[in-house]
């Protein structure tokens, strides 16, 4: 766990970026995940002259598998099998856990507010990752496109900043912006407004809040698909008398639609697991924000029941899992392509 | 500054050139209300460390630093951001060591079905998320023992940060031309000399990258200390700040205000600095 939510790859990540305009950008993937075309083309190259003795080669490998061992992947698999049992952390099945099957996860259709998370994980995922992220990412990078100047510069800092510093101070700063009696948006909504949005709007706020927070990794990316379009081409949509919206459905669209797909599994992915809205609202008010990993803390956390947590968490894995398959499947097409 | 040149007016037509305008217009319309949605609710983080009283409204201050006093007062706010600092350093030192020994042997050494271990362990590591296996990861510490001491923490972060952090300095460590490390090897330097006095150099900037974005990542994070420590004097700044109350249960503004400003401003440096210095790209993303 790592970045402000937990999500491991959180997009709070410096390494990524805004490249000014040269050729030599569009490195638009959160790192690791994009490697493995090259990794097969490479290792053959590598196989000539061993710098390295096996063992040694095997030495300097084994710290880092082991720490991702223990501590990454075997809870993975951990949370698959504790899922199958009845753990609590006290208690008699605290000593004993019972094997219990699939009792845990079909329990999870007979809670009512499983199904509500479920729903709201949905809604929270659509609206804030994929419409609100995505949207204003790809329309921010393709106004950005040749524009540049401090106007340009100076939304783009902000943009970014929003999206590195720590996620806890961001939570402070939304429940100040969004406060009832002193809040700058009722200040800035005219006539007396004095809504609580936390309160009134919860899911709504937690939408527009992770908008905020995370549209500048799809700026980015976008910015960095955007240059990949022969400048020509677009050069000859101008020319020949397109509208904007025939450049983009006819020139862009075509060029760029590989890199959509990985931003939209992308985004998905990490707005599925993200546990910021936590610092905002807890979850509430009534569980109308608790997207599923709010859920599972709940569940483990707060009532104890670590089995049928766990249950939760093995199927949030294995949703993760299919959407990384899909991703880097994609990815080996769009660099085949 | 120039605009976007598709809307350029083109004096040759009238409703064109109404067109081109609005449009024009449109566009900085757009960008300022975008803006404008990204800088407002940062005003706060701005404004209230310096006012006396802040409330949770935006207003220009009196002038005080009296809130930084305060938190270095508070004996529990300072050993926080000492404990993000402990935390952060230690957890990143053993993401670059053990990244940079096993990103040398992946890049060099040919191990068979690596390319397959390589693979899934990209698989994997992007479908296991900190907080799908926030359950699992808290009983494993449970169970060793590691609850509310840094050393729990510290190995959870290092094991979810070390994926990426391979892969990139892997990266970086296949385009380091192998022909010095043999010469090397010939005259007889052990595989950590050469790797300490002959790679390491080479790809200091990848081992930058892989630094500062796992000191960031950990820096701000909130959900691992949060489930794995139990005595507020230990936890760092990221969930501290959810416990400055005032004597009656509210956030004490003053305190939380100065803190976050101060939580937050090595990470915005760090930014800037990398801005500056690197240009802020992806790495180790798609090679076209």
């Amino acid at each position: 766990m790592t970045s402000d939510d937990g999500s491991r790859r959180d997009p709070a990540a410096p390494t990524t970026g805004r490249p000014e305009g040269d050729t030599e950008l569009s490195r638009a993937v959160p790192p690791h995940q994009a490697r493995v075309a090259e990794a097969s083309v490479q290792a053959d190259v590598t196989a000539e002259v061993a710098v390295l003795s096996k063992p040694t080669a095997v030495g300097f490998v084994v710290p880092a598998m082991g720490l991702i061992g223990v501590f990454m992947l075997f809870p993975a698999l951990w949370a698959l099998y504790l899922g199958l049992t009845n753990f609590r952390l006290t208690g008699s099945a605290a000593l004993n856990p019972e094997f219990v099957g699939l009792d845990n996860f079909t329990a999870t259709f007979d809670d009512p507010l499983f199904g509500n998370s479920v729903r709201i994980t949905l809604i929270f995922v659509a609206f804030s990752g994929v419409v609100g992220q995505m949207g204003l990412g790809f329309i921010l990078a393709w106004l950005f496109r040749r524009w540049r100047g401090w106007v340009r510069r100076v939304i783009e800092v902000l943009v970014i900043i929003s999206w590195i510093i720590p996620a806890s101070v961001v939570a402070f700063l939304w429940r100040a912006f969004l406060n009832g009696d002193e809040g700058t948006l009722n200040a800035l909504i005219p006539g007396d407004a004095s809504t609580e949005w936390l309160l009134r709007q919860p899911l709504l706020a937690i939408i527009v809040f992770n908008v905020w927070r995370g549209t500048a990794f799809s700026m980015l990316l976008f910015d960095a698909a955007l240059n990949t379009i022969p400048p020509s081409h677009l050069e000859t949509a101008k020319l020949s008398g397109a509208s904007t919206f025939q450049t983009l459905r006819d020139v862009v669209l075509p060029s760029v639609r590989g890199h959509i797909l990985t931003t939209l599994l992308l985004v998905s992915m990490w707005t599925f697991n993200l546990f910021t809205p936590f610092l905002l609202t807890g979850g509430g008010p009534n569980f109308q924000t608790e997207v599923l990993a709010i859920y599972v803390y709940r569940i483990a956390f707060g009532q104890g029941e670590f089995g049928f947590g766990a249950a939760v968490s093995a199927i949030m894995l294995l949703i993760n899992l299919v959407i990384a398959l899909v991703y880097f499947r994609v990815l080996r097409e769009r660099r085949a392509a | 500054m120039s605009v976007d040149p598709a809307v350029r007016v083109d004096e040759s037509d009238p409703m064109g050139t109404v067109r081109a305008l609005l449009g024009r217009v449109g566009i900085y319309v757009f960008a300022v209300l975008a803006g404008a949605f990204f800088a407002v609710p940062m005003l706060w983080l701005v404004f209230a460390p310096f006012d006396p009283a802040p409330a949770l409204n935006v207003q220009l201050p009196e002038f005080t630093l009296d809130n930084f006093q305060r938190v270095f007062d508070n004996p529990r706010a300072a050993r926080s951001l000492v404990n993000s600092v402990f935390l952060s350093v230690t957890a990143t030192v053993l993401v670059v060591i053990a990244a940079a020994f096993a990103g040398y042997a992946l890049s060099r050494v040919r191990i068979p079905g690596r390319n397959l271990l390589l693979y899934l362990l990209m698989l994997f590591s992007s479908a296991i998320s900190g907080t799908a296996t926030m359950v699992p990861t808290f009983l494993l510490i449970f169970e060793l023992g590691l609850i509310n001491s840094y050393t729990g923490v510290i190995l959870v972060l290092t094991g979810g940060m070390l994926p990426t952090a391979l892969f990139i300095i892997k990266d970086f460590m296949d385009s380091v031309p192998r022909s010095y490390e043999e010469s090397a090897q010939v005259a007889g330097a052990s595989s950590v000399q050469i790797l300490r006095d002959l790679v390491v150099p080479v790809v200091r900037p990848g081992l930058a990258v892989i630094a500062v974005w796992a000191l960031v990542n950990i820096w701000g994070d909130f959900l691992t200390p949060f489930i794995l420590l139990r005595s507020p004097d230990l936890y760092p700044a990221a969930v501290v700040i959810f416990n400055f109350y005032d004597e009656v249960g509210r956030p004490d503004l003053n305190l939380v205000s100065a803190f976050a400003l101060l939580y937050s401003i090595p990470v915005v440096l760090m930014y800037l600095f990398v801005n500056a210095r690197y240009g802020f790209r992806f790495h180790g993303g798609i090679k076209r």
